[in-house]
């Protein structure tokens, strides 16, 4: 994959924040407050546009996407996967070509900057919570990228299925207590719907 | 069904708002470099400390109604109930840095503290120096012991008003923090919501809730709050209120406070005077004295029925910074 490979895997990606963006607003409704689809949508707005005219690396191609994100949006999607992005394309610095290992090395260091940047642990009911589990996948997972990010969507989606059994202890949900139990976690949820879309775009 | 909103595109109601403020306010209001970066034509001066809020929109005058010399020089704005990211707030920094550093003061919520810590950052990397204190007055969004945890909301007024004052009158950014962490440490908020918002974006309501339901303690975003129940009389939904407030607060027979009973946007004014007559029967009953009462709307939360109660514990340095003149956009005192 190529630095226009990654750029396509992008554009799938904001293609599936249009489609989930009323979605995620409702489920956000549930337990926050039901902006996060416009977060996310907005967002990647701002990457298909940055990307449009774009030939670049893989780096390149990431760093501008991190770029855009914050900028359009803010909020706390905004600085979360600005930091994914950046750390992603510096896991991944100087390589024209990325090989499955390359994916799998992404999507950790997407993981590990999320981490890093929200400072929730797994099990607070955030996008952690599909992120951690993404990343780990990856790095087990063998095969093609396809495979590997098939593997992180996977286990992203049982990782956000989770959220819903977890007491919310970070972000607005946090104030809510057991209040916030049956609910997905919505930044959870749309880190499944990334994943499952970047892996549906090699 | 889409709710009713006066609006264009949904997408450009944060900067048409922009564009239509800037047109009735220019005597007090100028952007910056960054197009939601909004400045005081008449506050930011050489050796002041400059005051920058800010936060997401739909909570108008809320934050950049506030802008204007003696209180906050700048206002970094975002998406409807978004935080900005950082470029507007460094373009802030930047505009109203007069050498003495800047206080960055805005509500506590996790996506503005990832934000507005990273535009402390890379003005940090300009060698401005940047200070940050959060408003916490909403006493209902976690237990007392964890009051760092608890969000800003309509409070933030009374801690911003303290702040712009202590900077206009001089003080250095030690000081100035010190002011804003006092005042911020002595404001009790409480809210309830009736009925709620939407946002311009999406145009379907932001939560559910029961024609004779009211939510106590719901946060300006319409973050669930810590009980619903039956709709109640005026005077038992200020006695739920003021009960909390009045605990925490701990104030003596003969101390002042200032009262600001807010609109959180559909709620009208006769309402909130009916609530005032109760808040301020309340704290005559407890021997304290009103200084100064605000009503209407001043931190809103689009078009969501509901108010709030604001009880600023006032001592002789608070009673000085409220009482300091200010003229701004949409709010001018003394």
């Amino acid at each position: 994959m190529d630095g226009n490979g990654v750029k396509s895997m992008l554009l799938a990606v904001a293609d599936a924040m249009d489609e989930n963006r009323d979605m995620l607003c409702v489920l956000d409704g549930e337990i926050g407050d039901a902006d996060h689809g416009i977060a996310m949508s907005g967002g990647f707005a701002g990457v298909r546009e940055a990307l449009d005219e774009l030939e670049g690396t893989p780096t390149e191609v990431l760093n501008t996407a991190a770029k855009a994100f914050l900028n359009a949006v803010g909020a706390s999607s905004g600085p979360l996967y600005a930091t994914a992005f950046m750390r992603a394309g510096m896991a991944v610095k100087g390589k024209d070509k990325l090989g499955p290992a390359d994916a799998a090395a992404m999507v950790a260091a997407m993981a590990e900057g999320i981490a890093h940047r929200g400072k929730a642990q797994q099990g607070d009911k955030t996008m952690l919570d599909a992120w951690a589990p993404a990343g780990a996948a990856a790095m087990e997972a063998e095969g093609s990228i396809a495979a590997i990010l098939t593997a992180a969507a996977e286990a992203a989606e049982a990782g956000a299925q989770a959220t819903a059994d977890m007491e919310a202890k970070l972000g607005r949900a946090a104030r809510l207590g057991a209040r916030s139990l049956g609910h997905k976690d919505p930044g959870a949820a749309s880190a499944a719907i990334m994943l499952r879309a970047m892996a549906a775009a090699v | 069904m889409q709710t009713k909103k006066i609006i264009n595109n949904g997408d450009d109601a944060v900067d048409e708002m922009l564009d239509g403020i800037l047109l009735a306010h220019r005597d007090h209001l100028r952007r910056g470099d960054h197009k939601r970066a909004i400045i005081a034509t008449n506050g930011p001066r050489d050796g002041k400390v400059g005051l920058m809020i800010g936060g997401g929109s739909g909570h108008e005058p809320t934050f950049l109604g506030f802008v204007g010399k003696g209180l906050a020089d700048a206002a970094a704005i975002g998406n409807v109930f978004a935080s900005p990211p950082p470029d507007p707030a460094l373009s802030c920094a930047q505009a109203i840095n007069g050498g003495a550093g800047v206080l960055f003061m805005y509500g506590n919520y996790a996506g503005d503290v990832m934000n507005f810590d990273m535009a402390a950052e890379m003005a940090a990397m300009e060698d401005i120096e940047v200070r940050t204190v959060l408003t916490t007055d909403d006493i209902a969004s976690a237990p007392r012991d964890e009051a760092e945890k608890r969000r800003g909301v309509a409070g933030n007024f009374f801690s911003f008003k303290a702040a712009g004052a202590a900077a206009d009158l001089g003080m250095d950014l030690d000081g100035c923090e010190r002011v804003a962490r006092h005042a911020n440490a002595r404001t009790y908020t409480m809210g309830v919501a009736l009925s709620p918002c939407s946002l311009p974006q999406t145009r379907r309501w932001n939560f559910d809730i029961g024609a004779d339901e009211m939510e106590i303690g719901m946060g300006i975003h319409g973050e669930p709050g810590i009980a619903r129940g039956p709709l109640g009389t005026a005077d038992e939904i200020v006695d739920a209120m003021m009960d909390r407030i009045l605990d925490e607060m701990g104030a003596s027979a003969g101390d002042r406070v200032a009262v600001l009973v807010n609109s959180l946007g559909a709620t009208p004014l006769m309402e909130l005077y009916i609530m005032n007559r109760r808040v301020q029967a309340r704290l005559a009953e407890a021997g304290l004295e009103t200084h100064r009462t605000w009503v209407g709307p001043y931190c809103t939360s689009l078009e969501m029925a509901g108010a709030s109660v604001t009880v600023h514990h006032l001592d002789d340095e608070l009673t000085r910074m409220l009482d300091h003149p200010c003229d701004c956009a949409m709010f001018r005192a003394g």
